[in-house]
């Protein structure tokens, strides 16, 4: 793990090795065989349907649930050479029901793993101001209320600014967004995004959601009765699910459902030219959906791509999102799906 | 065991004593409970009923719990001097909060929807209330006379104090001579007579109790 | 009411209840620790919850002078033997709260507090004492009312107080003197639950709760 001296942590590298959870007198383990590689700041979403063992593995990584075989290791160091307290205080750690505190203020929940890293006063107190400020809780408004004060929303801006408190290189994350509503749910997402930009760290996601999977994620684990099915970008999961189980996740062989999980930015195929300038623009983040929902509102059949900056990076016409969704049509593939059914 | 063994004795030796004093007790408890379900119940539906301030007499007579129950029994002896009038009246007072706020909460917990649906078909408000109502509340009421029945065959016991032949005479006996026979034999048959009148009003608490789905 | 008594021997009063309440304290300040730590126990060690709850769950059916007359035999009458009596009736109240508090607590609370790197004894200073400690000091105030109350009964084996006060009147037959002990108990207890109901809303969690609502 890095060390804190620098004000931007990086991210941390993860290494699963033939990771088994058993718990005794479960019939097949919870997770069978985990292996897996984390680059250092990326955005993993483990994906999968209710017992498929992605909780179980996610908490596995701050210990608190213990593997019952394989290997993991943080940046080399392997969790279970540090007492699970001093690895815990490395990792953040959100939750779905918050966890919050409610006996104690916003500004103290926050400030929990530095009071138990002993920082000095004025160091937490700043620190919890910044940090409120990151989630767009603004201090003077919300350092002093209870959480019971707190809507779902913001509660879990707060679980996220006391998970990130210790500059965490690591975030652990369990459905935060589940229990919100839909608009709630897609705003902290975009704000997630956000702050991982900013901040770097590696997190690991948890959700059994698709579309919160594909709009997060650099990679998607997607997991199935323990075991790992596929292991890869979103784009690829979409477009070239590994069997039959996954095209049914992604539902693969919906041209409207692909078009709504694709990003746009993927599938834009075109350079700049002179006149891109010129063009309707639209979010490289958006999704194919949007795109074409733009081209028939404005009758244009080309769109420029745009950054989040609102720089033009590249061009997407109706040919791109044609082979996007199309392309990969043999992805579903027969042989594969034949061979799983 | 020696002190088993000269208990069973004891039982056998004076069991016409044993049985009169287990009735005086049990007599004793049955009629302050009778008088405290007529008095606190319907107070407590009326209590229920009242738009404003019946909670606030509900919590003052609830109070009463806080007094230590000897003090309630001997409150009532410089009125009435040594005797069954003082015990009664005591037993009966101590009877008042479990009654009360089991009535209170019982009635307050039924279902609006209900009552208004039984108005709704033509009841009238006597129909409402003794239909509808109060056998709906009725298994919380029961439940408070089970707790306030144990209070009752528990401080008869103290009645003993002032006078009235019940089976805490044993346990004030056995202090005085240090007896251990007398202890066990007064204090086994108290604690047999409150788990008797506990199971038996449990009983009646599920025999009111509307089958579950 | 013949308050005389009370007029002319306010000084006895007012020392019998200053004996009274030490007494209780003492008796309090010995539970507390021990129910704490038979608590603590009883939620983390799995196999020893059931037991402790059911057998706590048996001592509260059984009536206080019961329970005394129980003790007797082995312990003795005096001010000692009153304080052991008082110890373990109250652990009753105690340890069933102490159980129910810490059981309340939501495990997802817990387990976030685990998985920021709360050791156990931080994890329970910090966040789980606090959190049950709402339903814990409801039961010190049940306790403590309980031990007021019992308190007075020791009266009769000569461990002092306001029960003595009590006593010595009903053997003199002179009701004066017993009205005035019971006036001295119910005051006392009057206070002591209101005193113990301010304490409660110190608790961090009533703290919260009142700033929320």
């Amino acid at each position: 793990m890095s060390d804190r001296n620098g004000e931007t942590a990086a991210g941390s590298a993860i290494r699963l090795d033939h990771v088994v959870k058993r718990y005794p007198g479960a019939e097949r383990a919870a997770v069978d065989d985990v292996t897996l590689a984390v680059e250092p700041g990326e955005f993993i979403v483990l994906l999968g349907p209710s017992g498929c063992g992605k909780t179980t593995l996610l908490k596995m990584i701050n210990r608190i649930h213990e593997p019952t075989g394989g290997s993991i290791h943080i940046d080399d160091i392997e969790i279970h050479d540090l007492p699970a307290s001093a690895l815990r205080r490395r990792i953040g750690y959100v939750i779905q029901q918050t966890g919050l505190f409610p006996h104690i203020r916003v500004e103290d929940n926050v400030a929990t793993v530095p009071s138990l890293l002993k920082w000095d006063k004025s160091r937490i107190r700043r620190r919890v101001r910044e940090l409120l400020e990151l989630v767009g809780l603004p201090p003077d408004q919300y350092a002093r209320r209870y959480p019971m004060q707190l809507s779902g929303g913001e509660q879990q801006r707060v679980g996220l600014a006391r998970a990130l408190a210790a500059e965490p290189t690591t975030m652990l994350m369990d459905e935060p967004f589940g229990a919100l509503d839909a608009i709630t749910r897609t705003r902290l997402q975009s704000e997630l995004r956000r702050i991982h930009r900013q901040l770097g760290q590696t997190i690991l996601f948890v959700t059994h959601d698709i579309d919160e999977a594909v709009r997060l994620a650099d990679r998607i684990v997607v997991l199935r009765e323990g075991r790992v099915v596929q292991f890869a970008s979103p784009l690829e999961i979409v477009t070239a699910p590994a069997d039959s189980f996954v095209a049914d996740l992604v539902g693969a062989d919906d041209v409207l459902r692909r078009m709504s999980l694709i990003p746009v930015a993927s599938a834009a195929q075109g350079g700049l030219t002179g006149r891109s300038s010129d063009l309707e623009e639209i979010s490289g983040s958006a999704f194919l959906r949007d795109a074409i929902g733009q081209m028939v509102e404005t009758g244009a059949d080309r769109l420029a791509v745009v950054d989040e900056d609102g720089r033009p990076v590249s061009e997407l016409s109706l040919d791109d999102i044609h082979d996007a969704v199309g392309e990969h049509e043999p992805a579903a593939d027969p042989t594969v799906s034949a061979g799983d059914q | 065991m020696d002190t088993i063994e000269s208990v069973l004795e004891f039982y056998r030796e004076r069991s016409d004593q044993v049985l009169e004093l287990t009735w005086n007790h049990v007599e004793l408890s049955l009629l302050a409970l009778g008088f405290a379900t007529l008095i606190f119940v319907p107070l407590g539906v009326i209590f229920s009923r009242m738009t404003r301030g019946g909670s606030g007499w509900v919590g003052a007579i609830a109070s009463i719990r806080v007094i230590p129950s000897l003090a309630l029994v001997f409150l009532f002896y410089p009125v009435f001097g040594f005797g069954y009038e003082p015990a009664l009246v005591a037993l009966t007072v101590l009877a008042g909060p479990p009654l009360i706020l089991n009535t209170y909460a019982g009635m307050r917990q039924v279902d609006a929807s209900i009552l208004e649906a039984a108005r709704g078909v033509g009841m009238n408000p006597a129909q409402v209330f003794f239909k509808v109502h109060l056998p709906l509340a009725l298994p919380v009421i029961v439940a408070g006379m089970r707790s306030a029945s144990v209070e009752i065959f528990a401080s008869a016991t103290l009645a003993s104090f002032i006078g009235v032949k019940t089976l805490g005479q044993y346990i004030i006996t056995g202090i005085s001579l240090l007896d251990t026979t007398y202890l066990l034999a007064g204090g086994l048959l108290i604690v047999a007579l409150v788990l008797g009148a506990e199971a038996i009003l449990g009983a009646v608490e599920r025999l009111v109790r509307p089958p579950v789905a | 009411m013949d308050l005389r008594y009370l007029r002319e021997n306010t000084d006895v009063i007012w020392e019998k209840t200053l004996e009274h309440l030490s007494l209780s304290l003492t008796a309090l300040a010995i539970a507390l620790p021990l129910a704490l730590v038979l608590g603590i126990l009883a939620t983390r060690v799995r196999w020893l919850t059931t037991p402790v709850v059911s057998l706590v769950g048996v001592l509260y059916t059984i009536p206080s002078f019961a329970f005394m007359a129980f003790l007797i035999p082995t312990f003795g009458i005096g001010r000692q033997p009153a304080l052991i009596i008082l110890v373990t009736y109250a652990q009753v109240f105690l340890v069933r709260n102490v159980v129910a508090g810490l059981q309340s607590v939501d495990v997802s609370t817990l387990e976030a507090a685990r998985g920021l790197g709360m050791n156990e004894f931080q994890l329970f200073r910090r966040v789980w004492l606090p959190l049950a400690s709402p339903v814990i000091v409801a039961g010190i105030r049940t306790a403590f009312l309980a031990i007021i109350a019992i308190a007075t009964l020791t009266g009769y084996i000569n461990a002092g107080g306001l029960g003595e006060v009590m006593f010595a009147g009903i053997n003199r037959a002179y009701p004066s003197q017993v009205l005035a002990g019971v006036i001295a108990v119910t005051a006392l207890a009057l206070a002591m639950d209101l005193v113990m109901r301010v304490l409660e809303q110190f608790t961090p969690v009533a703290r919260a709760r009142r700033a929320a609502s």
